[in-house]
Parts: structure tokens; C-alpha cells; sequence
């Protein structure tokens, strides 16, 4: 019963992108991974502009958005560094590892430090359970994380 | 009395002809192929428990608590998802079973508040039902840790606690008491087709969210009420059920707005309303509704109703209450005194089309055999009277050839002139349903509406045609369906006047006809006239639905014409889903057209010339029946300024605002010595009235409406009359005050003599309404089960016939001071002028009428968005604010006519439909410039307006 007004400088970027995609089966989860890749998260105001060039509804742009959790609705660090909360992991002494990870960045998961060099999140398996308990920093996976590992990667991101 | 209980079987019913039969705890069942084992269960009487399964939506299986077991099947599947297979043996109850339901409601409950008592759905919840029924006794996991339910936990804000959203006014959304089942997204989707609601997050994150976690009132939502309808818990509630609480007893009646005539459960404590609710079983709406037939049912018991008769002298002296007896007395007195000093000619009436059959039927025959002229006529006039014209020429019949249903089975659509997601939003529902499955559509409209491009919906043509261009667009689609040989010969050999054809043929086929050359003035594209013939003629079924924007023009009656001329060239007609459907205004706007309200028409479209039909008449009232037709409400108005029209009885209808060329109304009415305005409230007419009689609403009496598939729907009466009578009391008191012997004591004897005189209606009575739930007419010997799809083996007239269709352009043209084209149209929230709908909450959405014009033409003018315009024509004009939006073609402005104080008839102009005089609403050449505040003429008519309005001894009235 309203009209979305869209607009701003990410709805305006995004529309080139969209209107590449578009044309694709299922073009939804493309666009939004190119969106994600253009401006690092996906801007509320993209959303709407998402919804009218896909003739769907915002309701069903912001379920899918909100479904995944590697969609951003913020920007995230330089670095982004997962631990594995799974149970192989877990039961390999993953819980010490996050305990560490959070006291060495001085951060819970889900947050950015104040310098903006990382977010911290949790995920569940990365496929890895052999070599439990794992991390991936960026795009790089490591396995069999013990202190020394963190503090290198700690060191890594804070450079 | 007691509740009209709704057996929900879970899952929708299957189609299908073949049977299955399957054992079901010990009981054999057979049931359609397809058919779901929760629904096969529910029809052998056995409740599985279940929670996210209603059957307004699929199957979805997400609430584990409906799972059975099979015997030869390993697990336990959920029975809402697995369909019947020849020969199962199903146990719903098992100790597996209950254990694993157990389990289930353990867990719900763990994150839900057990606040039962003081819940507002205490008495209407599935969650507390399954609670009971799977003997749930305790919450292993207790009620700490992370949940929903609490704002603060452990002393601490819980991020996850949501506020209540009371943002739409009639219904409220408590996250905290959602149990995460989808039923309201799916119902949004499924049954509405709006998209409006989704889950957001995942897992125990997951949420209901308007839009994009948006309130409600913020969000794409139309508050149609479905979501409301099929949650589970107390998260989706009506305002009222939390005001009043649930409801103890009900009754099934017809809603009162548009011509969809949605059946609805008005649910009562006592004689208060608690709420209306859509009944599954109604064979309109299939258990959906919109926002006004839902909610907006407030304007019943609004402190602007006026509850007592009242008289005056002059329109100038305030209004003065008196008894019935007196306004009875004083009308019968005034009439007769009129009659003598005038002639039997100069008084008169209109019908309305808001009041049941009954009621309109006795108003004729007040007029008929009391006033003993044919001046009757109805607000039809301004609204389908060429469909009646046009498809009694074309058919034999004035009515739409199918039922509702049949749009299941259409395969592509053309929409001409209407805008039914706003207009008929139920329609609009169950036309994007089909079209969603992959049917396709064509829209004809000057207009982008939303079914044009709305979510999940895209029209395969949109022929934004210029205003006033109708017969040239549809010519120009016959042109192409002739001259590319598509149309269907066997079809128009059988069923129609095979030398007819040929010369119609030869018509539309003369190359001035032709998409090409007709471009030049329609302003549509050929290629898309091309298109969309060739798509309407060779898609499958295709069905037509027009509304007013095909019969408000002057040339209305030919529109309706090559709409049937189209529709039998392509053998579209006589089978389901496909067809010729006017999408009716007003509720019983069929009805008052079937009832004889026309001046030329007795009840059942028999002239009033015909011996024969008159001889019944005449017999049954006892009075010689005057054989020639009386005036049109245009020519009643025209008489009254000429001085020879004097006395008029107007029921429930507000022509000052409704009808065009307002000043020339005003003038009419003005010029008159007795204005009887029987109505609801104080509406604009009766500014120049000098007898009020308080009307009735549609839940205080009983009779019947007629929908616009010529469904004849009870309505039953669930509270006293507030003024203390129905209309049609009303209406038999004045007869009786002018000499007539009535004696009606109840309305089923109203549709007695209906029956009895009207061989469509032959076979109609209440006690059969009662039995079948309604009927689409004819009804009769010939039909005892009525007719859902007219003209199957051949046309009511005989042979189909195909008329030459010239289109002329109007009279009202373009030119340098009027540069611009307006049309108009209606919004969802608003019903018509807006009496009822203004006094509800649908405010909020639709506080006034804009302008929408095009950027272009703004631009042009200095207009920006919000900016106070005035509107003017040659007939007059007006002020309002504008609307910016490509909605409209450039050179085209439109708006609503939903509020009195922008009065759009002021500016509309006295041009009509050549045959049925049916004004041209939907052409008037405008220009639109900036302004700074009301004209002259909405300033002197609202000074007018608050003078009339003086009751004395009571404060001012306010609007």
C-alpha cells in the first residue's frame, strides 16, 4: 500500500550489477554474492532495488538476505577470521581456542575491533574434522589451531 | 446460537478423479488421489495434531507434530506432506508417536509465554489445543536461557524480545508469541499473492518480518486479514477479539462493499460485532477477504449515523427530528400534494444498489404501482448500464457468463478498463493466483495498475491506450484475429449468425481498422495490439474482465459490444475459463438491475412495453401499470430545472457526489419541493434534502445480494436496527402511508413474489438459499441448480450476435486550455464516495484524493510532489494535491473520487453513453496548474455543507 522510494549512491552501483545478473536461472544468490563482493556487505537500500528488478517482493529479498549468514548487513574488518563451533572441533578443544581467540582480540564474536583489522565469527564445520579444530582466516584454512597458531594469526591480522 | 464452525481438514482438497482407499487407525477412507493423510484422516473424523497445516495453504511440514507412522515404511512421516497410496495402513497414535509429539510441544512451549489466561486467543488457540492434546505436562528445559518471550532476562535487555507491532489499525503483531509455523507468510503468498511477509534470520533466529523487518503499516502489506486468519497463536490478532473477546455465537452473511460479494462470518457477542471473517465455504471468496469487508465495518455503529427521521422546510432551516409516523405522513402528504399540482409524472426515484434485492424491489413497486409512473432508475445508470445494453444485445442476457471459479481454468486474461486488486481485491487475489501458475495476461488501461508488474505477476502486454480510445483498441485486436484468419469458425458457424459474422468481419477488417493506422490516435503501439490479439486468440481459454473504465465513456455500450464480438470470434464462451465479466461496482449493483430498476425495465430485463410481462405485474399488485418507460436519472434532473420534476425518494445512494456535472445535480435537486434522502448518514445529497429517513446497515436486516457473477448470497441479520427499521420497513411504511395495502412481515415473502413474477429467479426462495448456501440465477425449472456458467449450448437470444462497432471520439477533447486528460478510478482502502470507508480506520491509508501526473507534465507546470494544484475543465473546477508518478502516460492525470471536499464531479462533465446515457466519468479534457488553497466553489459548498447539516437542538454535526 506504500511506495518504496529507492534511492542513494549503493541502489544507484548496484543496479548495473543487478541488471547483468538478472537474466541468469535463479539470479537471486549471485547478485547478491557480486553486491556483497562490490561494497564488502549488502546495503539495506539495495534491497528494494533487488526486489523491483526481480519483480519479487522486499519481504522476500530481506528473508533470503537474513537466511544466509555470510550476507552482511555492515562491513566487516580487513580480515575476517572463522572458528569452527562444531562438535568434531569442539570436542578437539575448540572452546579453549575461541576462549583465546576472543582475549587475544580483545572482541566477542560477531564484532570488529575498534581498529577495524578483523571480525570474528563463529561457523559450523568447514569440512575440516580431521585436522579439528579448524579456522579459516580470509579465503586460507587452517587445521589442528593450537595457541601458537592463534597468536600467529593474531599477529597477522593486527599487521 | 452458536459458533458457524470450520472443519480445517490441513491441507487444500485434490482435484483429482481417481480414488485412493487407505486404512486409517482400524477406519478405511477413500479419498481422491493427491489427497493428503492428514486430510484423508480429518474426513474420517480422525484429528491428527498438527500446527503449521491449515488447509488455506500447501503442505509444508515443518512442525513435527502431525508425523504418523506407515506400516512397511521405516520413520515416521509427517502426514500433512504425504500423500494417500492405494492400500496404506496408517496408526496416527502410537507410543512412538506420542513420545515424539511430546518432545515437540516440549519445546515449543520452552519459548513461548504461559500467559494462557490473559491471552487474547484464550478460547481460539491451536498452541493451547495441541498442548492439551498431546498430554503435555511439563518443560523439561525450563524457561531461562536464550528466548523470545522475556524483555529483559536475567536483569539484562534480551536483544531477542521484540516489541508488539500495533501499527495497522486492526490487528496487532506480539513476536514474542510466535511459534515460527510460516502459516501468515504463506498465507500472504498463497491466498493473497502479495509477498508482503517472509522469515527472517535462520534457526532460532528466525522471525516474522513485514518487508524488510518493517511495520506492519510500513510494509507491502494490504492488510487483507488473511495472516490473521491462519495464525495459530495469539502473535496475529484482531484489536477487537484483544478489546471484546472471542466471540459467542455467529452467522454467515454477504460483505457489503464491491460486487465480489465475499460471504463473511460476522462473529457477535450479543449484538456487538467482534469480527467478520471470511467463511471458507462462500463460493465467491473461498475463505479470502479484503481490507474493507475484513475491518472496515466500523461506519455501522459511527456516532455519525443518524438514528432518527427528520424534516425541514427549506434546505436552508436546520433539520428538525421528528416521529416516523410524522416523516410518513409528511412525505405521503407532500407526494400526493406533487402529484395533484404537478401531475403523475413529476415525482419519482432511484434505487440503490447497496440495499438488498428486496428493498429495490419494493422501491420499484412503491414507484411503479404507487406513484403509478416508470420514473425509476438506479446509480447503475452511472456505472454498467452498457453492459446491461451491450450484452443484452450481443447475448440476450445483461450479466457476466461465468462464476469466480472459473478463473482457475483461464488461460490468458485480458483486463480492459478495471483495476481489481484495488476495485475487487478478492477477484485480484484469485486472478494472480492463476496467473502465477502460468496463465497469461493482457491489461488495457491508460493506466500502469499493479497487475501490470506487481510481485511475481508481469502482464504479457499492457496497451496504455489514450482515454476515450476504447473501440478503436478493441477493433483494431479484432482486426488482426480476422485478418490473420484466427478466429474460430466452427464456434461462430454453430452458435452465431454466420452472415453477421461475415459482415462484421468485412468491418473490422477495412484497413483504417488496423493497429497501424489506429496507433496514430489510441497512442498504443501496433506491434503490442498484434501481440496481444494473437496471444488472446490462440492462447487457450481466454476470459475478458472489464470494469467501469470500458462503460463510463460515450461510447460504453459499443465497448461492451466488441468486447462480446471478440470473445465469440475467438469461441470464448459457454465453457469454464473463459468468458465475458463485468466486475461489478457495488455489491448489489446486478441485483438492483435484475430487480427492475431501470425506467424501461421491469424485474427480469422485461420491458416495461411488454404485454405480457406487465400482465403479471398487474395482476399481482392489483394496478394498471403505466407502458411507457420514465425518466433516467439525468432526465429527472434535467425536469426538475425545467420545472416539471418536483418530488423524489432517493434510497441509499449519494448521486450529488457520485453523479457528474455536480453543479448541474445541485441545480436539479435545488429546484425541487420534496427531496426524501433515505441513508446512513447525512451524505451530500442530502444537503438538498428535505425528509431524512435513517437507513439500515447490511448486518441489520435480512434479504439478499446479488454479486457480480449473479450469485444470489444471503444476508442475515445479526444486530437491531440502530434507526429501529430496515429499509425495506421503511420503504413498506411509506406505501403504506401513501394508500398502498403491504403487508410484507418478512423479506423471504419479498423474494416470494420476486420468484413468482421473474422467470429467472422461478426457482429461488429463502428455504432453497438455506439449503444450497446461494445460487447463481437463472433458477428455474429449466436450471434448478442455477446457472454458475451461462450460454453452454447456445446464446439466452438465440444466435450470438456480432455488431459493427465505429468508433467515434468523444465530443470532449484537447485543446490549449485543456490540454491534459483526466481519468479516475478507485484505491483499495476506499470504497466509492467513501461514506462507509471514510468513517473506518482505512483512513490511515487514503486520508485524501491526489493528482497523479506525470513527471513530465509536472515539470512543465512547476508542479512538485505534495503541491496544492487546482484541477479545472469546461465544467468547473477544483483543488487537490499531486501525485508524481509514471504510473500515467505523459498528457494523462488521474485520481480517486473518495472524499467529498475534492468533489472530481465538479470538474467531470455531462457527456454520456450514447444507448444507456451512462455518464463519461473517465474522459475529461483538464488543465492543471498551482494553487494555493480551495476554490471558490468547495469554500461556498463547504459553508453550504455545515448550514445544511444543523440539527435543531443538537450541536453541529461534524464530518
Amino acid at each position: 500500500m506504500n511506495v518504496h522510494v529507492t534511492s542513494g549512491v549503493y541502489a544507484e552501483r548496484s543496479l548495473s550489477i543487478i541488471q547483468e545478473l538478472k537474466h541468469l536461472e535463479g539470479p537471486m544468490l549471485p547478485i547478491l554474492h557480486a553486491i556483497q563482493n562490490e561494497f564488502g556487505f549488502i546495503p539495506e537500500e539495495v534491497k528494494p532495488v533487488i526486489a523491483r528488478e526481480l519483480n519479487l517482493s522486499r519481504a522476500e529479498v530481506h528473508g533470503v538476505v537474513t537466511f544466509y549468514h555470510d550476507f552482511r548487513d555492515a562491513p566487516a574488518g580487513r580480515h575476517v577470521l572463522k572458528l569452527c563451533r562444531a562438535e568434531a572441533c569442539q570436542a578437539m578443544g575448540g572452546d579453549r581456542i575461541a576462549d583465546r581467540a576472543q582475549q587475544l582480540l580483545g572482541i566477542d564474536f560477531h564484532q570488529t575491533a575498534p581498529d577495524g583489522s578483523v571480525t570474528l565469527e563463529p561457523v559450523y564445520c568447514l569440512g575440516l574434522c580431521a585436522c579439528a579444530p579448524a579456522a579459516m582466516l580470509d579465503d586460507e584454512v587452517y587445521g589442528r589451531v593450537d595457541e601458537h597458531c592463534l597468536s600467529e594469526i593474531v599477529a597477522e591480522v593486527r599487521r | 446460537m452458536s459458533l458457524v464452525h470450520e472443519i480445517d481438514y490441513g491441507t487444500p482438497a485434490s482435484h483429482s478423479e481417481a480414488q485412493v482407499t487407505i486404512t486409517i487407525d482400524g477406519r478405511e477412507i477413500t479419498v481422491p488421489e493427491g489427497t493428503s493423510i492428514m486430510r484423508a484422516s480429518m474426513e474420517a473424523g480422525i484429528k491428527v495434531p498438527k500446527l503449521c497445516a491449515t488447509d488455506m495453504v500447501d503442505a509444508f511440514g515443518s512442525c513435527r507434530l502431525c508425523l504418523v507412522e506407515i506400516e512397511g515404511r521405516n520413520g515416521t512421516p509427517a502426514s500433512c506432506t504425504t500423500p494417500v497410496m492405494p492400500g496404506m495402513v496408517v496408526h496416527t497414535q502410537t507410543g512412538r508417536l506420542k513420545d515424539i509429539r511430546r518432545g515437540v510441544m516440549e519445546l515449543y512451549i520452552s519459548d513461548h509465554p504461559l500467559d494462557c489466561l490473559t491471552c487474547a486467543a484464550n478460547g481460539d488457540c491451536e498452541l493451547q489445543d495441541m498442548a492439551g492434546a498431546v498430554g503435555l505436562r511439563d518443560v523439561r528445559y525450563g524457561y531461562e536461557g536464550d528466548n523470545h518471550v522475556k524483555a529483559r532476562t536475567n536483569g539484562e535487555t534480551n536483544a531477542k524480545w521484540m516489541p508488539k507491532d500495533e501499527t495497522n489499525p486492526y490487528f496487532t503483531y506480539d513476536p514474542s508469541k510466535c511459534i515460527v509455523c510460516s502459516r501468515c507468510v504463506r498465507a500472504c503468498e498463497e491466498v493473497q499473492g502479495t509477498f508482503a511477509l517472509t522469515i527472517e534470520g535462520r534457526g532460532f533466529e528466525s522471525r516474522v518480518s513485514p518487508g524488510m523487518h518493517e511495520h506492519f503499516l510500513d510494509s507491502e502489506c494490504v492488510s487483507c486479514g488473511a495472516c490473521v486468519q491462519a495464525c495459530p497463536t495469539a502473535t496475529l490478532t484482531e484489536k477487537s477479539i484483544i478489546a471484546i473477546g472471542q466471540p459467542e455465537h455467529s452467522a454467515v452473511t454477504t460483505c457489503a462493499y464491491c460486487g465480489v460479494g465475499c460471504s463473511f462470518k460476522a462473529e457477535m457477542r450479543g449484538e456487538e460485532i467482534v469480527r467478520m471473517v471470511p467463511w471458507k465455504d462462500g463460493q465467491a471468496n473461498r475463505g479470502h477477504s479484503c481490507v474493507k469487508g475484513r475491518f472496515a465495518y466500523g461506519y455501522a455503529s459511527h456516532k455519525d449515523r443518524i438514528l432518527n427521521p427528520m424534516i425541514r422546510e427549506n434546505i436552508s432551516d436546520p433539520w428538525r427530528e421528528v416521529t416516523w409516523e410524522e416523516a410518513y405522513a409528511h412525505v405521503a402528504s407532500e407526494f400526493r400534494r406533487i402529484q395533484y399540482q404537478y401531475g403523475r409524472e413529476s415525482i419519482g426515484g432511484i434505487t440503490s444498489s447497496r440495499c438488498t434485492n428486496e428493498e429495490t424491489f419494493l422501491v420499484q413497486k412503491l414507484i411503479r404501482a404507487g406513484f403509478g409512473n416508470n420514473n425509476v432508475d438506479t446509480c447503475a445508470r452511472v456505472c454498467h448500464s452498457p453492459t446491461g445494453y451491450g450484452l443484452g444485445q450481443a447475448f440476450g442476457t445483461s450479466a457476466g457468463t461465468q462464476n469466480f471459479d472459473s478463473v482457475e481454468h483461464t488461460d490468458v486474461a485480458i483486463i480492459i478498463g478495471a483495476n481489481p486488486t484495488d476495485g475487487h481485491p478478492v477477484f485480484g487475489s484469485r486472478l494472480k493466483k492463476r496467473l502465477r501458475q502460468g496463465a497469461k495476461l493482457i491489461v488495457i488501461d491508460p493506466r500502469r495498475i499493479d497487475l501490470v508488474r506487481t510481485p511475481h505477476v508481469e502482464a504479457s502486454y499492457h496497451l496504455p491506450l489514450k482515454p476515450g480510445t476504447n473501440v478503436a483498441v478493441l477493433t483494431a485486436l479484432a482486426h488482426v484475429i480476422v485478418t490473420e484468419g484466427l478466429f474460430d469458425e466452427k464456434f461462430i458457424r454453430e452458435r452465431c449468425d454466420w452472415s453477421e459474422f461475415e459482415d462484421w468481419a468485412a468491418f473490422v477488417a477495412e484497413p483504417q481498422h488496423s493497429p497501424e493506422e489506429t496507433e496514430k490516435f489510441t497512442a498504443v503501439p501496433a506491434d503490442l495490439v498484434r501481440g496481444a490479439a494473437r496471444l488472446y486468440a490462440t492462447g487457450g481459454n481466454g476470459a475478458i474482465y472489464y470494469g467501469l473504465g470500458v462503460t463510463e465513456h460515450s461510447q460504453g455500450s459499443t465497448t461492451v459490444m466488441a468486447i462480446a464480438n471478440l470473445a465469440m470470434a475467438t469461441g470464448n464462451l459457454g465453457r469454464p475459463g473463459v468468458g465475458v465479466n463485468p466486475l461489478r461496482g457495488q455489491n448489489n449493483v446486478q441485483g438492483s438491475c435484475d430487480m427492475g430498476s431501470f425506467p424501461h425495465e421491469l424485474p427480469g430485463y422485461r420491458h416495461i412495453s411488454d404485454d405480457a410481462a406487465r400482465d403479471t405485474f398487474e395482476k399481482m399488485w392489483g394496478v394498471t401499470l403505466n407502458n411507457e418507460p420514465g425518466l433516467r436519472i439525468p432526465n429527472m434532473l434535467d425536469a426538475a430545472v425545467e420545472g416539471t420534476f418536483k418530488g423524489i425518494y432517493i434510497q441509499g445512494e449519494d448521486i450529488l457526489q457520485s453523479d457528474p456535472d455536480t453543479k448541474h445535480v445541485s441545480a436539479g435537486l435545488a429546484a425541487m419541493e420534496c427531496v426524501v434522502v433515505h441513508d446512513l448518514f447525512l451524505n451530500e445529497t442530502a444537503n438538498y434534502a428535505h425528509v431524512f429517513l435513517p437507513g439500515s446497515t447490511f448486518l441489520e436486516k435480512d434479504g439478499t445480494f446479488t454479486n457480480a457473477e449473479r450469485r444470489i448470497n444471503r444476508v442475515r441479520k445479526v444486530m437491531s436496527p440502530k434507526n429501529g427499521y430496515a429499509d425495506w420497513e421503511v420503504t413498506q411504511k411509506l406505501a403504506q402511508a401513501m394508500g398502498l395495502n403491504w403487508n410484507y412481515t418478512h423479506p423471504s415473502q419479498v423474494m416470494d413474489e420476486i420468484a413468482a413474477t421473474t422467470p429467472s429467479f422461478a426457482g429461488v426462495s429463502y428455504a432453497y438459499l438455506e439449503e444450497k448456501g446461494s445460487v447463481q440465477w437463472p433458477c428455474n425449472e429449466k436450471f434448478p441448480d442455477g446457472s454458475p456458467i451461462m450460454h453452454i449450448d447456445g446464446f439466452v437470444r438465440g444466435k450470438g450476435k456480432f455488431i459493427r462497432t465505429e468508433y467515434v471520439a468523444t465530443d470532449e477533447r484537447t485543446g490549449p486550455r485543456f490540454p491534459l486528460l483526466l481519468t479516475t478510478g478507485r484505491i483499495l482502502s476506499q470504497y466509492n464516495v467513501g461514506a462507509q470507508t471514510r468513517r473506518t480506520e482505512n483512513v490511515v491509508w487514503h486520508a485524501e484524493d491526489l493528482l497523479e501526473i506525470h513527471p513530465h507534465d509536472a515539470e512543465q507546470r512547476g508542479v512538485k510532489e505534495g503541491d496544492w494544484i487546482k484541477l479545472a475543465s469546461r465544467s468547473g473546477d477544483t483543488t487537490l494535491r499531486a501525485l508524481i508518478t509514471d504510473r500515467v502516460a505523459p498528457g494523462v492525470v488521474y485520481t480517486t473520487f473518495h472524499h467529498p471536499d475534492t468533489q472530481a464531479n465538479v470538474i467531470t462533465t455531462d457527456f454520456s453513453d450514447w444507448a444507456t446515457n451512462c455518464p463519461e466519468y473517465k474522459v475529461t479534457a483538464v488543465q492543471v496548474s498551482p494553487s494555493n488553497g480551495p476554490t471558490e466553489w468547495q469554500q461556498d459548498y463547504e459553508e453550504l455543507t455545515r448550514r445544511s447539516r444543523r440539527i435543531a437542538g443538537k450541536l453541529e454535526a461534524a464530518e
